[in-house]
């Protein structure tokens, strides 16, 4: 990115070594990356690879699954967010999460975004936190005039930005998302990407995605990752560097033949 | 249609597999039908108990109190006023004053007094509902001749009266009031318990035990324990509150010890034992409820960073919500209709003041059934045929409430 007049950009996520497992089976093997502060990192990756095994592991959501654990480090702000004195609530207030099927609170539009707030002990103007939170969602216009009604109620892709609008709302430092838009429209799909265009200028966004285009357009750095190992077959990252290097000149084979759409 | 040219190694069989459809389909549409006229049938032998004609003859002859040529249903309220105080022994006749004054009694009233108190119909043959509408004729006929001095009417046992008198031995006059009291009294002790602690189990088994042997052995033993018959509840709830835990089931560490009460055999008892009898069916059926919650709802609620309790609170339990009191209907239905744990537990077989305090005595609509059921008088099966409709009528009320709350519930968003 030649328009960073920063010489030494800030990492704010880092992996060392990582390995997950779900029991006794490495999902993801071997993961070195680092997330950029205010940029778009995408891990791209056939399915089945780890992707979003790697992507809830930068939150510790993973633990709300029996059996998971991990080998190596991941660290946030420079803080090991696996070591004993780490609170899990804690890490998952600063870093937020939308998920891929769009999951709303089965709560008023207002209360979605309120409810969060208040459990983090928000005292401020409340109907000034649900306007701006859902302004930077881009979903104010659509909604201003039915607040109260359910946010089940919203389409598929309003009731993705709700999420957002309701992530954004408790000012996580970064934004974490598994496949955003798969369940979603084009349409709908172009409006989250336009959105997270501009959620960078101030937060560090992570996305999964099994969408190339996706990828290509609208992120900053991407992580490819694949099936490797014999028998016990174990997702790891092959290539990580900037997004336009990994589709222009990618430095694995298989990434290329992932991403020009050669792959089985 | 054409039919389809049938293809090496497949047969058309079509017509044999819509033919077993069709005979599916009738099984268990009679499967049905025989659940429906079973229950037609209860409701109708039922009905046929709890109306019909009576033949009463008085104990003390009504003429007896004729005045001047006044028939005593012609008398007015201070004429019968002076009988009754001839009647009736002087404290009887104050302690009635003394709940409620007979100034303020109507002319009905007393003369209602007078009938219970001096003229004490008694019945001397009851029919059936069936018989009374077909063969009014030979009944007639039958008291005229077996019973000349008796009065045929046709009742209803079940009456406005029938609900809020207290039980007798007379059974024209016997109500149920005592026995519906202590039923809700009982029921209240069986919420107050098996709710918050059947709910409380099955959040903590569902939402904190972790997967291990002895969680999954506390499992295994709540799975059983629903199976365990009533009677066994019984025989703990004696042990545990009646005899163990007197003190506290009598109200005496309260210092409210009940003057009627008999040593812990309290409708707090009574409660108590039922709320375990139903705990394991709570627990149950809120564990189903609470992992019925979607996992997208947990993944929302966490990944902004709410804490287990705030997740459990706000989103699970909300959700589960509908399921949970579902169950706790079931439950609450099964006790209300249980007699044997209260029979060990102590219920009182013949009580006629209501139960004031959870320390006092009690006996249940069941109970009372049964006790009623086991006379061999004709009129006492219809009074147990009207306690049974009471109580058909307390459980679906209490049950149309359960469910309006559940309504309120599962209109969410
Ligand atoms: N909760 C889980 N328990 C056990 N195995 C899981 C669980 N979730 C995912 N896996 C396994 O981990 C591997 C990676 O899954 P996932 O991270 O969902 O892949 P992706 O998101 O790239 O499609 C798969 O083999 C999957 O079966
Ligand atoms: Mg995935």
């Amino acid at each position: 990115m030649t328009t960073n007049n920063n010489p030494e950009p800030t990492y704010v996520i880092e992996t060392q070594d990582l390995e997950i497992y779900y029991g006794t089976f490495k999902a993801v093997t071997d993961v070195n990356m680092k997330v950029e502060q205010n940029k778009i990192t995408a891990i791209i990756g056939p399915s089945g690879c780890g992707k979003s095994t790697l992507l809830r592991a930068f939150n510790r959501m993973n633990e709300l699954y029996a059996g998971t654990s991990i080998k190596g480090k991941i660290t946030f702000n420079g803080q090991d967010i696996y070591a004993k004195e780490v609170d899990p609530v804690e890490v998952r207030y600063r870093i937020g999460m939308v998920f891929q099927k769009p999951n709303p609170f089965p709560k008023s539009i207002y209360e979605n975004i309120a409810w969060t707030a208040r459990i983090h002990g928000y005292k401020g103007n409340m109907d000034e936190l649900v306007e701006n939170s859902l302004q930077q969602a881009a979903l104010w216009d659509e909604v201003k005039d039915k607040l109260h009604q359910s946010g089940l109620s919203l389409s598929g892709g309003q009731q993705q930005r709700l999420c957002i609008a309701r992530a954004i709302s408790i000012k996580p430092e970064v934004i974490l998302m598994d496949e955003p838009a798969s369940a979603l429209d084009p349409i709908a799909t172009l409006k989250i990407e336009e959105l997270m265009q501009e959620l960078k200028k101030n937060y560090t966004i992570v996305i999964v995605t099994h969408n190339m285009q996706q990828a290509a357009r609208a992120s900053d750095y991407t992580a490819m990752m694949m099936l490797s190992g014999e028998g016990e077959r174990s997702g790891t990252m092959i290539e990580f560097n900037e997004t336009k290097t990994i589709f222009t000149r990618p430095a694995d084979k298989r990434t290329e033949d992932y991403v020009t759409g050669r792959f089985g | 249609m054409k039919e389809k040219e049938v293809i090496q190694g497949f047969s058309n069989n079509l017509n044999a597999r819509n033919r077993k459809g069709v005979i599916w389909h009738i099984i268990f549409q009679a499967s049905t039908l025989v659940g429906i006229v079973a229950l037609i049938a209860l409701m109708l032998n039922i009905v046929n108990s709890a109306f019909g004609y009576v033949a009463y003859e008085a104990r003390v002859d009504p003429d007896t109190f004729t005045v001047d040529g006044v028939p005593l249903e012609e008398q007015n309220k201070e004429q019968l006023l002076t009988l009754l105080q001839s009647e009736l022994s002087r404290g009887a006749y104050n302690k009635l004053n003394n709940e409620e004054p007979f100034e303020e009694r109507s002319r009905e009233n007393v003369f209602q007094l007078i009938v219970e108190r001096i003229i004490r119909p008694k019945v001397v043959a009851v029919w059936d509902l069936w018989p009374s509408l077909t063969q009014v004729d030979e009944i007639r006929a039958t008291v005229a001749q077996d019973f000349p001095t008796a009065e045929l009417d046709f009742v209803s046992w079940l009456t406005y009266d029938f609900v809020t008198r207290p039980q007798t031995s007379e059974a024209l006059t016997a109500g149920v009031r005592t026995a519906i009291l202590g039923s809700l009294w009982t029921i209240f002790f069986t919420i107050l318990l098996a709710f918050p602690v059947g709910v409380g189990a099955a959040i903590y088994l569902e939402e904190y035990a972790s997967d291990n042997w002895f969680n999954r052995i506390i499992q295994t033993n709540i799975n059983n324990l629903a199976g365990v018959p009533s009677i066994v509840y019984g025989i703990l709830g004696l042990a545990i509150f009646v005899r163990t835990l007197e003190p506290l089931t009598s109200g005496e560490i309260f210092g409210l010890v009940d003057p009627t009460t008999a040593n812990g055999r309290t409708v707090l008892s009574a409660g108590l034992t039922l709320g375990l009898l139903v705990l394991p069916i709570i627990i149950i059926n809120a564990q189903e409820a609470i992992r019925a919650v979607p996992r997208s709802l947990r993944n929302a609620s966490f990944g902004v960073g709410a804490t287990k309790w705030q997740t459990v609170w706000s989103h699970v339990l909300p959700n589960a919500m509908p399921g949970i009191l579902t169950g706790t209907i079931l439950a609450v239905s099964r006790a209300i209709g249980e007699t044997a744990p209260l029979v060990v537990v102590g219920a009182s077989t013949a009580i006629s003041f209501d139960p004031e305090s959870p320390f006092s005595k009690f006996t249940t609509l069941p109970i009372q059934i049964y006790q009623w059921t086991a006379r061999p008088q004709a009129e006492f099966q219809s009074l147990a045929a009207a306690s049974i409709l009471v109580l058909l009528v307390l459980l679906l009320s209490l049950n149309a409430s359960a469910v309006l709350l559940r309504n309120r519930f599962s209109r969410r968003f």
